[in-house]
């Protein structure tokens, strides 16, 4: 029962975003600040994660390829699907459901706790229009971008530690990268991004629009929202994969 | 004028507010006082409509609140200003911006016009010099006048105050309560303070209601509540018995046995005889 009154709770959280806005300027003012604080404020992880993923993936994918038979070129083709299939969307967002998915849950939870929600009901101001709506949009603008350059540092992190590691040449690097390229491939990953960031900074925002309590229940639905957003990230990734590919 | 009609709310099986008829009047600090978990915050968080009645009437002016359509209800919550027991103040902005954010959100004039406003709010509210400050660098008396300031920016028609005193020194909850009074009075708005400080219902309480468990227990102003009979109010509001003393001067006071102006030096120098006004005290 209380999983069906989660999921209604949920359900028409999202139904009170749509309505018009008090003033739009303030809004769009507010979509700003949200697309800067989830971009910019997971840029340097997810650079620093996408060059370590894509070389690690070269390393290994070269340890295990030791037939002769085989071209030095797989080793980038390999690389390349896997960060665009699923390092550069998959871990990247769970990554962020840790980073920003606390981040949202606690900045609300903090909101509601010190009545910061009720003063701007008070002041007849739809809040989960005025904060929770921004968040899901700023997020909807930018993780897909950092997936998009997730997967360009990952493919170029493989070939940083091909070439300086002496596994392969640059130059065979990016033949392999050029080899049976699938176009659907990004087009897949992107809708996993989509997906994937709607599923975080709408779970967020559900944990900490609805903290009740203090300093120790902001902390629990931090922790709560970050669990969620993870297994439906995984879940929906199945899902994704099964119907799409 | 704010009136409750047979105002009831109940959280499951817990009934908190039973059968609540009071009226809030124009231009008149209203006091709710009761021990903690009496129902006052319920009651006020019903009446600008963080929480819905379960059933009774709360009616603004002669508008009735409780089945107003949502377009109507934020439009009446634009004349309704609000300060908070933690002030509330948003922690990512300057005390100007904290101000200044109804102005932005709910009028269209120029930048120019609303920083003055500001300035003269916070002015009023004897802030100065503390538009650029967040609210983690001001005193908690600060951010309770930064409070006021930001719910009056509007002009509203209706201020609503939860515990204005709570975490404050005697001094600093005076000068606060001082300050809604004047405003209450200054701009003729219906003014509802939540509190339990004796302070407060001594010196502002021009219309008090006293709550006991979720009940309404007793009706009546600052004057009345010195000579009331109610024994659960006596036992709340006179608990120590230094403001049982408190009460009793008051009461001489009040009936001019003795002179309000009294004086400790006075009472020391003539063992308190010449504190007593009539002269058949005296004997």
């Amino acid at each position: 029962m209380k999983l069906f009154s989660t999921i209604g709770a949920y359900l028409l959280m999202m139904k009170g975003m749509f309505t018009k806005p008090e003033n739009f300027k303030m809004y769009w003012k507010e979509l700003m600040h949200q697309a800067v604080e989830i971009g910019m404020g997971s840029l340097g992880i997810v650079a620093v994660i996408s060059i370590f993923m894509g070389a690690v993936s070269a390393v290994q994918t070269a340890y295990q390829l030791t037939s002769p038979m085989l071209p030095k070129e797989t080793i980038a083709q390999i690389v390349r699907d896997t960060v665009i299939l699923e390092f550069a969307p998959t871990l990247v967002c769970i990554v962020l459901a840790g980073v920003v998915g606390s981040k949202i849950a606690g900045e609300l939870g903090n909101m509601r706790v010190s009545e910061q929600i009720d003063a701007l009901e008070i002041m007849g101001i739809n809040t989960r229009s005025y904060l929770v709506a921004p968040k899901i949009l700023g997020a909807l603008i930018t993780i897909p971008l950092l997936v998009i350059l997730s997967m360009v540092l990952g493919i170029y992190g493989g070939r940083l530690a091909g070439t300086l590691g002496g596994i392969l040449s640059g130059d065979t690097y990016d033949r392999g990268l050029l080899m049976n390229f699938v176009p659907k491939n990004v087009w897949f990953a992107l809708v996993k991004a989509y997906t994937f960031a709607f599923i975080i900074s709408s779970i967020s925002s559900f944990y900490g629009y609805n903290v009740k309590g203090g300093a120790l229940e902001i902390g629990r639905a931090s922790t709560s929202a970050v669990i969620t957003s993870c297994i439906l990230i995984l879940f929906a990734d199945y899902v994704l994969a099964f119907f799409i590919l | 004028m704010i009136e409750l009609k047979n105002v009831s709310k109940a959280f499951g099986e817990k009934e908190i507010l039973k059968n609540i008829s009071a009226t809030m009047e124009t231009g008149k600090t209203n006091l709710i006082i009761g021990t903690s978990g009496s129902g006052k915050t319920v009651l006020q968080k019903c009446m600008v409509g963080l929480f819905e009645v379960d059933s009774g009437d709360i009616i603004f002016d002669g508008k009735n609140f409780t089945n107003m359509a949502e377009e109507d209800r934020k439009e009446l919550r634009q004349q309704i200003g609000m300060l908070f027991q933690g002030s509330a103040l948003f922690d990512s902005m300057t005390v100007e911006q904290n101000v200044k954010f109804p102005l932005d959100m709910f009028t269209k004039w120029s930048n120019q016009k609303k920083i003055e406003r500001v300035n003269d709010v916070l002015a009023r509210v004897n802030l100065k010099d503390t538009n650029k400050k967040y609210p983690s660098e001001i005193s908690g008396g600060m951010k309770k006048r930064v409070g006021i300031a930001r719910a009056i920016v509007l002009k509203p028609k209706y201020l609503f105050c939860d515990e204005p005193n709570s975490g404050l020194d005697p001094q600093t909850s005076m000068v606060i309560d001082k300050l809604i009074h004047e405003i209450t009075k200054e701009n003729n708005i219906t003014t509802v303070i939540n509190t339990h400080d004796m302070n407060s219902v001594m010196e502002i309480g021009e219309n008090i209601l006293y709550l006991y468990h979720g009940i309404k227990e007793w009706e009546g102003t600052n004057k009345e509540i010195i000579f009331n009979k109610n024994e659960k109010l006596n036992e709340f509001i006179f608990a120590s018995e230094f403001l049982k003393d408190a009460k009793d001067m008051r009461m001489l006071e009040e009936k001019g046995i003795i002179d309000n102006e009294r004086n400790m030096d006075d009472i020391m120098r003539d063992g308190g005889a010449n504190l007593l006004v009539n002269d058949d005290d005296k004997s």
